[in-house]
């Protein structure tokens, strides 16, 4: 399985994305986070530790989510991005829309 | 479905170890027609960077910025040149020369103009969902050059030389 949900701290909801986030699959890490969203959770994180990879579509989808999470009221942080990712966040400025955190930890902290 | 190996021209001449040819440019050349299907990129892109010969000093460069071009080029073919149509088919060309790789993606659709590719960076697009993927392209490879039709395009990536990595935000 590419996405895992689990329950972080208190109630936010931790969605591990393993191998890569890309036109393949991005769809069906929109479904599991939307599923929550309808469930009545609000707060998610979206960690990385175990990504190599993601492309714009990717990109794309984690836009179109946290505008979906920020307009009933929510909020979607990212953790742990490697070294590349960090690049493509930095290259396509998206670093500046969401709040990244350098481990779950850190972006469990004060959510 | 993936990619065919018996569709490849993977048996390049003159590379058959003999040490007359150490000393000239080797040129290895890749040849796909892909199925219009996205599930097939990441196979495809997979396959190609394990047979680009590295050293430690370019592996970046074609980890991050050759791997996520040739995935946004064939992305776009499938989706806009082809318009997901499952009887299209993308042709994939990768030449390996020593200091740089190539990669040329073609598909049959009726082309498009890449200078109408707003910027996705400015503050009324950054929150749009599309968008960001000829950008990524034009950051991260040397060049990038599209036919006429612009339904055929060619990335170049510089392989060689004292410069930095393209796209490395930091200073």
């Amino acid at each position: 399985m590419a996405f895992q949900v689990k329950r972080g701290e208190g109630d936010v909801t931790v969605v591990d994305v393993d191998g890569q986030l890309i036109v393949g699959n991005r769809q069906e890490l929109k479904q599991t986070v939307l599923d929550e969203l309808e469930k009545g959770e609000r707060k998610f994180l979206v960690d990385f530790t175990h990504t190599g990879y993601i492309d714009s579509s990717g990109l794309g989808v984690l836009v179109s989510l946290s505008k979906k999470i920020r307009e009933q009221g929510g909020e979607l942080r990212l953790s742990s991005l490697n070294e590349d990712l960090r690049t493509l966040f930095e290259l396509t400025k998206l670093d500046t829309l969401f709040r990244i955190a350098d481990s779950r930890e850190e972006g469990l902290e004060n959510f | 479905m993936g990619p065919r190996p018996g569709s490849l021209d993977n048996s390049p001449p003159g590379m058959d170890g003999s040490p007359d040819f150490i000393a000239e440019p080797m040129e290895r050349e890749l040849v796909f027609e892909l199925p219009n299907d996205l599930l097939c990129i990441e196979e495809a892109v997979e396959f190609v960077l394990a047979r680009c010969s590295t050293c430690e000093e370019v592996a970046r460069k074609l980890r991050l910025n050759f791997r996520v071009s040739l995935v946004e080029a064939l992305s776009n073919a499938m989706i806009y040149g082809n318009g997901r149509d499952p009887d299209k088919r993308v042709r994939l060309e990768v030449t390996m020369m020593t200091g740089r790789v190539t990669a040329r993606v073609t598909d049959q659709g009726t082309g498009f103009d890449p200078q109408c590719i707003p910027d996705p960076t400015t503050p009324d697009n950054l929150c749009r969902e599309g968008g960001r993927g000829l950008f990524l392209m034009r950051k991260l490879m040397d060049e990038v050059h599209y036919n006429d039709q612009g339904n055929s395009v060619t990335l170049v990536l510089h392989t060689a030389g004292p410069e930095s990595f393209r796209g490395e935000a930091r200073a």
